[in-house]
């Protein structure tokens, strides 16, 4: 009698741990030698969400967020369940630099997502899309992509008009980068979110092609580390 | 902290054993196997075998350790040791094989240098305790000769649950010791490409270790640079393989 009666309540113990909370560390590293990232935002939701999907054109907030580090429009467009936990490194995460080590309770969320521009680049931009987060205790390693939102010409021109709100890089935060150059490019064919082709750059700072250093402001995939502990 | 509260759980728990061997009068030993103050020590042996995945990056001799966790080689947005500084700038890896530490049991280079789509084997070996033995850890690393101080390797891979007879393999990235600008100049890489130098003390860089953003080369515009497209990577460019093999 008693184990018929364990058995029938077990189903019902497991579905309610599933919509239960989860209590989560994230901690964001930037593995880069050269690259900034803008204010990281950490967003938890639920399996059919996604701030970006590879293949598909950018959304008018994720554009807003690989353009200019503003992720304000990504975390209005969201759903109400939706946990965002933004800014977690209180600013700019400085290439090596790790972000403190972040709680989130997930609510009834169970994917996590995280993106933040690169600087100096035209629309790049750190992605983690929809990650599903494990329901086991443990400590879990994630390493990041760079993305490219295919919505701005990789031109690599600095150009901090408007607070950097035109076309072109809206600065360059190691104050290593230089001025004047002619452009890398004045058209893109792949205008929906791809794996970034990386920085060309040029070694003038005065002139050339490209406002960005080739010798520093240059990745290779993976650009970030996460490490989520499910506590 | 929970990984803090199990680790000083195995501490307690070894250090509880080794009390008791001592209460016994301590255990004699058989074969090979040490005994060091009541605790008995097993060899650990592994076979490191090493294929260069580059196109034109020669690497430096393979320098392996044996540690415990509370070592690390080299640790992302931190200052490179002057150890890893010789060996990423000039392929000079005798520091970190003589390096002192009591958290380091014992070091080995490969023999010469690994050429591009070649391979090195050696093994490495220690003495290690029960509480050792659920800590072990393995270093390998290598400096790209053909850049300033690009290296390939892994720190603080886990052997704990390797058992004897067991393969893992694991594919390596690349690091910039951060020690020495990227500049491509002539005279300044160590390697076939251009034959300059190798270890300067001055740190002319960002000084700190982070992923390598990847050479530029001639090719690619940097005219002053002695390097070309062949001499560019991405990551793996080597390919590590462990065999426990005692």
């Amino acid at each position: 009698m008693k184990t018929k009666f364990l058995l029938s309540i077990l189903p019902l113990s497991l579905a309610s741990a599933m919509a239960f909370s989860q209590s989560i560390d994230v901690q964001v590293t930037n593995l880069t030698h050269g690259m900034n990232f803008t204010p990281v935002l950490v967003s938890a939701h639920d399996s059919n969400t996604h701030l970006f999907t590879a293949g598909q054109a950018a959304t008018e907030a994720l554009q807003a967020m690989a353009e200019g580090g503003n992720t304000a429009p990504l975390i209005t467009a969201s759903a109400g369940t939706v946990v965002n936990t933004n800014n977690i490194a209180n600013g700019l995460l400085a290439p090596s630099a790790n972000s403190p080590v972040t709680a989130i309770e997930t609510g009834v969320n169970t994917h996590l997502s995280i993106v933040a521009m690169m600087l100096p680049t035209n629309d790049g931009f750190i992605g983690l899309d929809g990650w599903k987060i494990p329901t086991e205790v443990g400590t879990y390693t994630v390493y990041l992509n760079g993305y490219d939102a295919g919505t701005e010409v990789n031109d690599e021109i600095i150009d901090t008009v408007n607070g950097g709100a035109d076309d072109g890089i809206p600065g360059a935060p190691g104050m290593d980068a230089g001025t004047g150059a002619s452009g890398v490019t004045d058209m893109e064919t792949n205008t929906t979110v791809h794996i970034h082709r990386g920085n060309t750059g040029d070694t003038s700072l005065t002139a050339g092609i490209s406002d960005v250093d080739s010798r520093i402001h240059r990745w290779l995939n993976p650009v970030a580390k996460v490490v989520v502990t499910v506590k | 902290m929970k990984y803090l509260n199990r680790k000083a759980g195995t501490l307690a728990i070894a250090l509880f054993s080794a009390s008791l061997l001592s209460a016994c009068g301590g255990s004699s030993s058989s074969s090979n196997n040490d005994v060091v103050a009541g605790i008995e020590t097993k060899t650990a042996s592994y076979e490191i075998a090493v294929t260069n995945l580059t196109s034109n990056q020669p690497l430096s001799p393979l320098l392996a350790q044996l540690h415990s966790s509370d070592y690390s080689a080299w640790v992302i947005g931190t200052s490179a040791s002057e150890g890893l500084e010789l060996l990423a700038e000039g392929g000079d890896n005798n520091t970190l094989l003589n390096a002192p530490s009591s958290h380091v049991y014992s070091a080995v280079s490969g023999v010469g240098a690994v050429a591009p789509g070649a391979g090195s084997v050696f093994s490495i070996a220690a003495d290690v305790n029960s509480e050792m033995n659920s800590d072990l850890k393995l270093t390998l690393i290598s400096m790209l000769v053909n850049t300033n101080d690009a290296f390939v390797g892994k720190t603080g891979i886990d052997l704990s649950s390797l058992d004897v007879g067991e393969t893992v393999k694991h594919y390596l990235p690349i690091y910039d010791a951060g020690t020495e600008a990227n500049s491509e100049l002539l005279g300044t890489i160590p390697g076939p490409a251009d034959g300059g130098e190798g270890f300067n003390m001055a740190r002319d860089d960002v000084d700190y270790v982070a992923r390598h953003p990847g050479i530029v080369g001639i090719d690619h515009g940097y005219t002053e640079s002695v390097l070309n497209s062949t001499h560019g990577f991405d990551s793996p460019a080597a390919v590590l393989t462990i065999t426990r093999t005692e």
